[in-house]
This record gives structure tokens, C-alpha cells and sequence, in this order.
């Protein structure tokens, strides 16, 4: 019989006592753990997602605002661009741009209000996000096209063609062929009549995507009421480049005439423009990524924000100290359920002294009881431990589905290297809170216990 | 010889500081496979002897030899090593731990000696006490008398040359009383072990052949050996 079995029929013996002493340290390593996974998840989730592109070009404002609706459809989108910059961008060769997908947003979806996210179909041909290991993840859909491919490149090729989101499909039982209308952004909440047909689903990437509704950019356009009115867009042409393009001035002229025909440049919006840029050498890239931005940002136009920077100073400033806050307190739940034990075993020993005694008496050294006791709060750290990292990630896994609506995709059993060191902390928590009681025993006095 | 006592003296304190003379004993011998009862007042120092024998209590002065090792020179965690391997105890009380089954208090007995729990041994002492029945009941589901068989396997469990037994039978009734000793003598004769009982009773001490009173040969009032 060794000292953990001695150790485990001690704690079954007063089974209410450790249960409730086990539980208390298991709540504390819940909650502990699901501070870390959150965190991690939240961390990966965010980083990873924004380092599939070198570059976010949006309107000047808020460089995180830009980052947070562009790539996390979170927020509200500000004031767009002209379609004109973003067109004279890709054309200006010595920007050295390898991709630029234009994004315009602000409706959602009639049925669960999923964004809709007007792109061009370059979109699904880029890579979503890279993994820490620089493997490029790419977009596929959940059944082949009609190319009888699983990638996502030839989505949404017509106009008024659309694809899905995983969660998109899953929530609103949406499949290849479904129909959907968009409401407009904003208060009013009118809901266009145009109708969207579903192309597409994508695969689950656990990115933002999965939530979203992708539509043909011209198809965003051609809504009635979503081109900007031509007096307007005019006005905005002249002072955003201080003169107004041959296509805009033919536009007037066509409305002028009779009302009628395609959506003209300046009546067209983005909300922001993902970019890659040029070069097979890093430095290469840096350096165009490096110019673009500065020759943006000191302009008045728009701006050029690195996503991963803001995502990590989004880290460091809000979610940094959230995370340490909470951090701490759950070490202190933890430290209080570490004196629990301290307290229910150092009350026990009264109790027991007659129980070590016989121990000693049977030729139990004095390390051999000390040791007992040690194992006894280690058996009730790590068993309330392991319950708290299981309860974790099963309430983890339980509100993931509910937590991935809101855009967070949550993978339960992600393993969090934090959760690692939670193990030699309990064990030596165990040791300091099962000292003072094992010294108690240690120090015992065999004969006159026996004979009191 | 399997216990030699000799020139042992062992004093108390009063609570005013002064010594109080427990053991004062010049020579106490028992052959392997002897059997003796020690009889004695209460408070003449009989379980202060026994701790001693079992070097659990040290004296203050002389030696205690068992089996011709003297414990009184062996470092504390080497004596508590040898108590496990050579000496059985049996309580007055019978010390049964109360979260473990029968069969558990015996296997438990044999885990501090250093050796392998043998779950069959710890089965057949119990048989030999007429437990194989009780093997899983815990010390509150057995009788005062079904305890102390229990406490006499266990005693048995590290087939020790020395057995001390502590007024075995002062908290059995009479029926039961009887079952022990014999239970104990047969034991102890069966296996060659010396057995040394301390006892209060007549009737028990009247059972064997060497009856010791304990002040025939531990005077402390004397202040030295006699």
C-alpha cells in the first residue's frame, strides 16, 4: 500500500469535506483555464486573421476602426472611398500592389443579420489568413463548383451571385441555390428588394468569414439606393481630387439625358481596400509597403494601416490588461482554495493525530506520515484541478457554437500552453498548504497520542 | 535471545520539573519463542516498557536489544524501519484505522516494513484468525472481538521475533477473552515468536507459565536498578 493509496482513503474517509475542498480549487482552475483559452483563442483568432494581408487602405480615421470592420466586421464602416481612388491605385504601377480586392459593407442579411461583404471574386483567390508555421490558408467550398473544384476561386462571378459563410449556412439553413435579400445599413432598416442567389459555401476557417455574406461588388451597386446620388458623388469627386473624371462628366451627361444606364465610377463606394504587395524578397516588400503607407497617410485621402500592428497594440492596451486583471484574480481564487485545503486538513489533524500515531507506532517513519499528508493535498489540488480544466473546456466547448455567432470562433480542446504550468503550480501550491499540517504529523508524539 | 533489557532507566517529569522515575530495570530477558506475561497496577509503567521494547519511547538511559541489535543506538528512521520488521504490537485499544478494511489494516502493517504488501499473506492471517469472511468490513462494521483479531494479524503480517501486546483483552468481554489469548499463544507459538503481554489480570496472567510482576525487576522508587 503506498502513501498516495493511504493518502486516498484518508480524503474518501471525509469524502464531504475534500469534495468541497476539490471543487473550490477546481472553480479557480475553471476559471483560470477558460481565461486562458479565451485569451489564446482570441489572441491566435485575431492575429492570424489579420495577417492575410500586407495592407488596409480605408478612409482617414481610426487606423483600428479600419482594421475591426474591414477584416473583423466589427463596428460600424466610416465615410467610404471613391471607386476612382481605388481604380487609379491598382493602375499606378509604381505603387507596386500585387492584390488590391476592394470591400464594400453595411447591409446585413433579412434573415440573422450576417454583414454582407461586396467584394470582387479575387477575394476567394487570396489566402484568408497564414498559419504560425507560414502555411497559407486558402478558402474552400463545402461541395465542388461547377468547375468541380473545392477552392473557393470562381465564386461569385455574376453580379447578383452570392456565397457563405459556414455559420451563415448552418444558422439560416442556407445551401446552393437559396435565395436572400439584404437590409440597409443604418436605422431605417429597409430591405432591398434585389434578390442574391447563394452560389456557394464556403468551408469553416474560424475567421469572421464564416459569418459573412459575400455578394459581386457591381451586383452591391446595382441595389437602388445604394449608388451614391450623382450631384453628390460629383461634389465629393471635385473636392476629394480637386477635379472630376471624363467617366463621372459622361455619367452626368447620360442622367441629364435620359436616367438610364450602368452605375457610374463616382456613384460607387469602397469601404476599404485589401492589399498585397509586390516582390519574391521580404525587404522588397517592406519597402514598397513601406512607401505606399507613407505616401497615403501623409495625403488627406486615405490611410494605409498594417493590420497585425493594430491588432497587437489592440492586444497590449485593452486586451492585455483585461487579461492580466483577471489573471490575477483567478490566481487569488486559486490561492484561496489552496488555504481551503490548508484549513480543512490542518483541522482534520486533531482528529488524526491518533490515526498517524498508529501509523508510526506500525513503523511509519516521520517523512513517511509528512509525506502522507503532502499527498493527501496534492491528490485534492490535482483531482480538483483536473475536474476544473475538464469543466473548462466543457463549458467551452458548450458556449462555443453560441460564441462563434459573434464572430469568435472557438476551438474547445485548443490547448493553451498557460494551462501547462498549471499543473506544478497546484502541485506546489499542495506542498506549501500541506506543509504545516505534515509537519503536525511529522512532529506527533507517538507514545502519548496512543495513550491519551 | 530476542529481547535483552538491560540497565534501563527511564524518568518522566513532574509538572513542577522534577524528575519522576518510571522504569529502573537491571536485566529483563526473553528466549525466541518464549512466552511472558508482565503484571502490574495501572501506572506502574507497563505501556512506558513496551514503547521502550518497541523503541518507540527512547530510554534515558540502558539498552534494548532485539534479535542482538541494540535499538536504543539505531538513528530514529532506522529503529522505526526495524519496529516494522520485528516487532508486532497489539493495542489495548486495537489502533484499527478506521477508512481501511481489515484486510487493509493488516497489508498496511507490512507496507512500512519496506517489503511488498503481499495481499495473500494479509488473507491468510485473517483465515488464521477466522476472518477470511470479513476481509472487506471496516473496524465499525466489525465486533470488539472480530477488531482485535484483526489487530492480531496485522501484529503478525511482517512475521515478527518479538510480539508486544499491550492489555490485549482488557476491552473484550470474557467470552472473547479467552478466544484472543489463545489466538495469540498459538500464533506466537506456531511461528516462534516471542510473545510479551502486559495485563493487569490475574485470570489472563494465571495462563502462563512465566508471570513477571513488574516490580519484582523495575524499582524506580529506588531511584536505580535493582
Amino acid at each position: 500500500m503506498n502513501l498516495f493509496a493511504i493518502a486516498i482513503k484518508s480524503v474518501r474517509q471525509r469524502a464531504v469535506a475534500s469534495s468541497l475542498t476539490s471543487l473550490s480549487v477546481a472553480l479557480g482552475v475553471m476559471l483560470m483555464v477558460i481565461v486562458l483559452v479565451a485569451n489564446g483563442m482570441v489572441e491566435r483568432m485575431f492575429k492570424q486573421t489579420a495577417t492575410g494581408y500586407d495592407l488596409i487602405i480605408g478612409p482617414k480615421g481610426s487606423e483600428l476602426e479600419l482594421v475591426l470592420t474591414s477584416v473583423y466586421r466589427l463596428g460600424v464602416a466610416g465615410e467610404p472611398l471613391p471607386y476612382r481612388f481605388y481604380r487609379e491605385l491598382i493602375e499606378d504601377k509604381s505603387t507596386r500592389i500585387r492584390d488590391a480586392v476592394p470591400l464594400t459593407m453595411g447591409d446585413v442579411t433579412q434573415q440573422g443579420g450576417f454583414p454582407i461583404l461586396g467584394t470582387t471574386p479575387e477575394y476567394f483567390t487570396l489566402p484568408y489568413m497564414y498559419e504560425a508555421d507560414g502555411t497559407a490558408r486558402k478558402f474552400r467550398i463545402r461541395t465542388r463548383s461547377r468547375d468541380g473544384q473545392h477552392t473557393g476561386e470562381g465564386l461569385i462571378r455574376n453580379p447578383f451571385d452570392a456565397a457563405i459563410g459556414a455559420t451563415v449556412a448552418d444558422r439560416n439553413g442556407w445551401d446552393v441555390g437559396s435565395r436572400l435579400k439584404l437590409v440597409h445599413g443604418g436605422s431605417d432598416g429597409h430591405v432591398h428588394d434585389e434578390e442574391f442567389t447563394v452560389t456557394g459555401v464556403l468551408d469553416a476557417t474560424g475567421t469572421p468569414n464564416d459569418r459573412t455574406v459575400f455578394v459581386h461588388i457591381e451586383g452591391f451597386y446595382m441595389i437602388s439606393g445604394h449608388e451614391k446620388p450623382l450631384e453628390e458623388a460629383l461634389e465629393r469627386e471635385r473636392k476629394f481630387f480637386g477635379n472630376i473624371s471624363q467617366d463621372s462628366a459622361k455619367a452626368f451627361a447620360r442622367e441629364e439625358a435620359s436616367g438610364h444606364g450602368p452605375v457610374p465610377e463616382a456613384q460607387k463606394e469602397v469601404t476599404a481596400i485589401l492589399v498585397n504587395m509586390k516582390g519574391n524578397e521580404v525587404g522588397e516588400q517592406v519597402l514598397a509597403e513601406s512607401r505606399l503607407r507613407s505616401r497615403l497617410n501623409e495625403g488627406v485621402q486615405a490611410q494605409a494601416v498594417k493590420p497585425l500592428t493594430q491588432i497587437d497594440r489592440l492586444m497590449q492596451n485593452l486586451v492585455g490588461p483585461i487579461r492580466t486583471l483577471i489573471v490575477v484574480l483567478t490566481s487569488l481564487i486559486i490561492a484561496v482554495s489552496g488555504i481551503g485545503i490548508f484549513v480543512s486538513i490542518y483541522n482534520s489533524m486533531a482528529d488524526r493525530k491518533k490515526e498517524i500515531a498508529i501509523m508510526r507506532a506500525l513503523g511509519a517513519r516521520r517523512q513517511t506520515v509528512l509525506c502522507v499528508i503532502l499527498a493527501e493535498s496534492t491528490v485534492l489540488c490535482v483531482t480538483g484541478g483536473v475536474l476544473g480544466f475538464l469543466l473548462a473546456h466543457t463549458l467551452v466547448l458548450i458556449a462555443a457554437p453560441t460564441i462563434a455567432g459573434y464572430g469568435l470562433v472557438i476551438n474547445p480542446w485548443t490547448f493553451s500552453w498557460g494551462e501547462l504550468v498549471l499543473l506544478p503550480v497546484l502541485i506546489t501550491l499542495a506542498s506549501l498548504v500541506g506543509f504545516v499540517p505534515g509537519m503536525t504529523a511529522y512532529r506527533t508524539d507517538v507514545a502519548r497520542t496512543l495513550s491519551d | 535471545m530476542s529481547l535483552l533489557l538491560e540497565n534501563i532507566r527511564k524518568n518522566y517529569r513532574e509538572p513542577d520539573g522534577r524528575p519522576l522515575p518510571v522504569l529502573a530495570i537491571e536485566r529483563f530477558a526473553l528466549d525466541r519463542g518464549e512466552q511472558s506475561v508482565l503484571v502490574g497496577a495501572s501506572g506502574g509503567g507497563k505501556t512506558t516498557l513496551l514503547n521502550v521494547i518497541a523503541g518507540i519511547t527512547l530510554p534515558d538511559e540502558g539498552r534494548v536489544t532485539v534479535d542482538d541489535n541494540d535499538l536504543t543506538a539505531m538513528p530514529e528512521p532506522v529503529r522505526d524501519r526495524f519496529r516494522a520488521e520485528r516487532i508486532g504490537f497489539v493495542f489495548q485499544t486495537f489502533n484499527l484505522l478506521s477508512a481501511f478494511t481489515a484486510l487493509e489494516n493488516v497489508l498496511l502493517g507490512m507496507s512500512f516494513s519496506g517489503t511488498r504488501a503481499d495481499r495473500s499473506r494479509g488473507v491468510e492471517l485473517l483465515k488464521r484468525v477466522d476472518l477470511a469472511h470479513r476481509l472487506d468490513h471496516r473496524p465499525g462494521q466489525l465486533s470488539v472481538g472480530e477488531q482485535q483479531r484483526v489487530a492480531v494479524a496485522r501484529a503478525l503480517a511482517n512475521q515478527p521475533s518479538l510480539l508486544l501486546a499491550d492489555e490485549p483483552t482488557a476491552n473484550v468481554d470474557v467470552a472473547n477473552q479467552q478466544n484472543i489469548l489463545e489466538l495469540l499463544r498459538n500464533t506466537c507459538s506456531e511461528n516462534n515468536v516471542a510473545l510479551l503481554l502486559v495485563t493487569h489480570s490475574t485470570d489472563v496472567a494465571g495462563q502462563f507459565d512465566r508471570i513477571e510482576p513488574l516490580d519484582s525487576f523495575n524499582r524506580p522508587a529506588s531511584g536505580e536498578a535493582p
